[in-house]
């Protein structure tokens, strides 16, 4: 069931390798599984389309996303461009072309999704080994800590820091990596306080071995899929938080193009111009929902009975 | 019992401490709250008289227990913008945002525990495929986009539903749609899977082969049981539904909270900040406290914990 995991305790039994080593199968058998789930494979197949999009973003679109044309201003869907070549999903209110800034507009999405999954996935994940497996005082006062934390309406905590520290793209990962840990910790928690009691962690503390290495060795690699689940839908979350607050004007600034921003611009421009508000919101969609698809998949397979 | 709601009266009094200190230190976090404050074009000396008013170069405790008892006061300073206490202005708005926050958690509720039962017991037909469906296009959508396509359609398109302000029950509609959305689909899948669970129990098969009929079935044994989780999560949505007010009003002009406070971000009016999040965060640290005493009527067994 949890690969990274049950090698590790493979390895330490040495089961006779085989053609191929046990780690190397147990991957297998999960690709296997996962590539069995349809719905799965097609989330997958957006997130890693949508990337490749993101990083490839100047040789996909020849138009460039930050460049005014006002002449051609608010051109529709497929409109063709004095120089021959076709505004596929039509321009904004500057001239730019749309799909070319949604294009670009993955970007930012995508590294603050990343960036501050990262974050506050670390930041969870320590708390919640050290609080699963310490217990006692030290885990009161951070599952205190967590319902302070969940008792915040978080966008507005997250624009009232952003308003006060500026917006920048650093300021908007620190804030939501800071402040979306609790998911993490409460999921490796509850993993850490099963694992503790397990025969292999009781050996290891029979044998003398310090706290810092059992947690390292024997308990975290076993609390790492969960955590990956958890991981895996947040990002989902963080790109919708990345385009919310972009869309209220505190997420990365223009003329960068963000998806939210778009959305905004789009706003103004409803009752003239509807692509302009359709086509950013499609992208945030189609991102999100395949991140979700991905990350439902990951866990029917890895970890059924986790409720995240 | 009195243990239980003792322990978690004091638990809920100990997180809205923790909230008053985050609020207190949104101010503090360029070190300079003086700068925070003043408009960017204050002189040295507007600073540092300002400063001295405020109390601002005192130790950062004694600053933190006069912001304390201010806060338990409901006194959060003045408004920057309005020239009214910013405590004021913020509750004068708050029954708007509970009306939205209220109806949008109907909507969800009337839509989602039908969707999820008729799922659940008619597993993989088309009503179930439908929902399923829906349910995952619901958690993925950002409400902002589906606000803006609810005004492209409702308003813009067909004149149907007016797409700002609030008084009459249409204006009521389209805000509510959009803030329940993603609360719908959450309950939806909830008590699809709840359920389902539940639907392969001992006691159910029990209740089938004695001959019961289906329905009684479903609503007598299943539903019950099914409903704790549902409980739960309820007081969780709400705070979902608290933040997701900051968005859903600012695109549909609805006059409550949340819109008011990222005019006051614009604005740098943060004493209405700070009143603002303090404000609802303690309503969702209350309702969450009245939905854990309920709990434990639906199920006796959280007392003995």
């Amino acid at each position: 069931m949890t690969p990274p995991g049950t090698s590790a305790a493979a390895r330490a039994l040495e089961l006779p390798a085989r053609a191929s080593s046990p780690a190397r199968r147990e991957w297998v058998v999960f690709l296997r599984r996962l590539a069995r789930r349809r719905t799965a494979l097609f989330g997958l197949c957006v997130v890693v389309a949508v990337l490749v999009l993101a990083v490839a973003a100047p040789w996909v679109t020849s138009w460039d996303p930050i460049e005014q044309d006002i002449p051609s201003r608010l051109q529709a869907p497929g409109s063709v461009h004095a120089s021959g070549r076709v505004h596929l999903l039509g321009t904004d209110h500057l001239g730019r072309d749309l799909l070319a800034r949604i294009v670009f507009g993955a970007r930012p999405a995508l590294l603050v999704g990343f960036a501050a999954v990262a974050i506050s996935g670390l930041l969870g994940l320590v708390l919640g080994l050290v609080s699963g497996y310490f217990g006692g005082r030290v885990d009161d006062v951070f599952m205190r800590l967590a319902d302070i934390q969940l008792a915040f309406p978080f966008i507005l905590l997250a624009i009232a820091v952003i308003g006060v520290l500026g917006p920048s793209l650093p300021v908007i990962i620190v804030v939501i990596g800071v402040s979306s840990w609790v998911v993490y910790a409460r999921v490796v928690r509850s993993e850490v306080l099963s694992i503790r009691e397990r025969e292999f962690v009781q050996a290891a503390h029979a044998l003398g071995v310090r706290d810092v290495r059992i947690l390292l060795r024997h308990v975290l690699p076993n609390a790492l899929t969960p955590w990956l689940v958890v991981a895996t839908l947040d990002m989902a979350r963080v790109i919708v938080i990345e385009s919310a607050l972009s869309f209220l004007g505190l997420g990365v600034q223009p003329p960068t193009p963000t998806w939210g921003g778009m959305l905004a611009d789009g706003r103004v421009y409803i009752s003239t111009a509807w692509w302009l508000a359709t086509f950013p919101g499609l992208a945030i969609l189609l991102t999100v929902l395949g991140i979700n698809l991905f990350g439902d998949g990951l866990r029917d397979t890895l970890d059924p009975r986790l409720t995240v | 019992m009195r243990a239980y709601l003792v322990r978690r009266l004091a638990q809920s009094l100990l997180v809205l401490l923790g909230v008053s200190f985050v609020v207190f230190f949104i101010l503090h976090l360029t070190g300079d709250p003086a700068l925070v404050l003043l408009p960017p074009d204050a002189t040295a000396q507007d600073i540092q008289e300002f400063r001295e008013k405020m109390g601002f170069n005192d130790p950062f405790l004694v600053q933190y227990g006069r912001f304390l008892r201010g806060a338990l006061r409901g006194d959060f300073g003045r408004s920057v913008r309005h020239d009214e206490p910013a405590f004021d202005l913020v509750a004068e708005r708050l029954p708007a945002t509970l009306e939205l926050a209220g109806a949008a958690l109907l909507i969800a509720l009337a839509l989602a525990i039908p969707a999820g039962i008729v799922s659940a017991v008619r597993r993989n037909s088309l009503v179930d495929y439908v929902s399923t469906v829906v349910a995952l296009l619901g958690q993925s959508m950002p409400t902002f986009w589906l606000g803006i396509m609810l005004i492209l359609v409702f308003s813009v398109r067909l004149s149907l539903l007016p797409s700002s302000g609030r008084g009459t029950l249409e204006h009521l509609v389209l805000p509510a749609i959009t803030l329940g959305l993603f609360t719908t689909a959450r309950i939806t899948r909830l008590t699809r899977s709840g359920m389902l669970e539940v639907l392969n129990q001992d006691y159910i098969r029990t209740a089938r082969a004695k001959g019961m009929a289906d329905p009684p079935v479903v609503w007598k044994h299943a539903l019950k049981n099914a409903a704790i989780p549902i409980v739960t999560i309820v007081g969780i949505e709400l705070g979902t539904l608290l933040g997701g007010s900051v968005i859903t009003e600012t695109i549909f002009a609805w006059p409550g909270v949340g819109r008011l406070s990222v005019q006051a971000i614009y604005n740098r009016d943060y004493p209405v900040v700070q009143a603002a999040v303090f404000l609802l965060s303690t309503t969702f640290v209350v309702v969450n406290l009245v939905v854990d005493v309920l709990y434990t009527y639906l199920d006796p067994r959280i007392r003995l914990r």
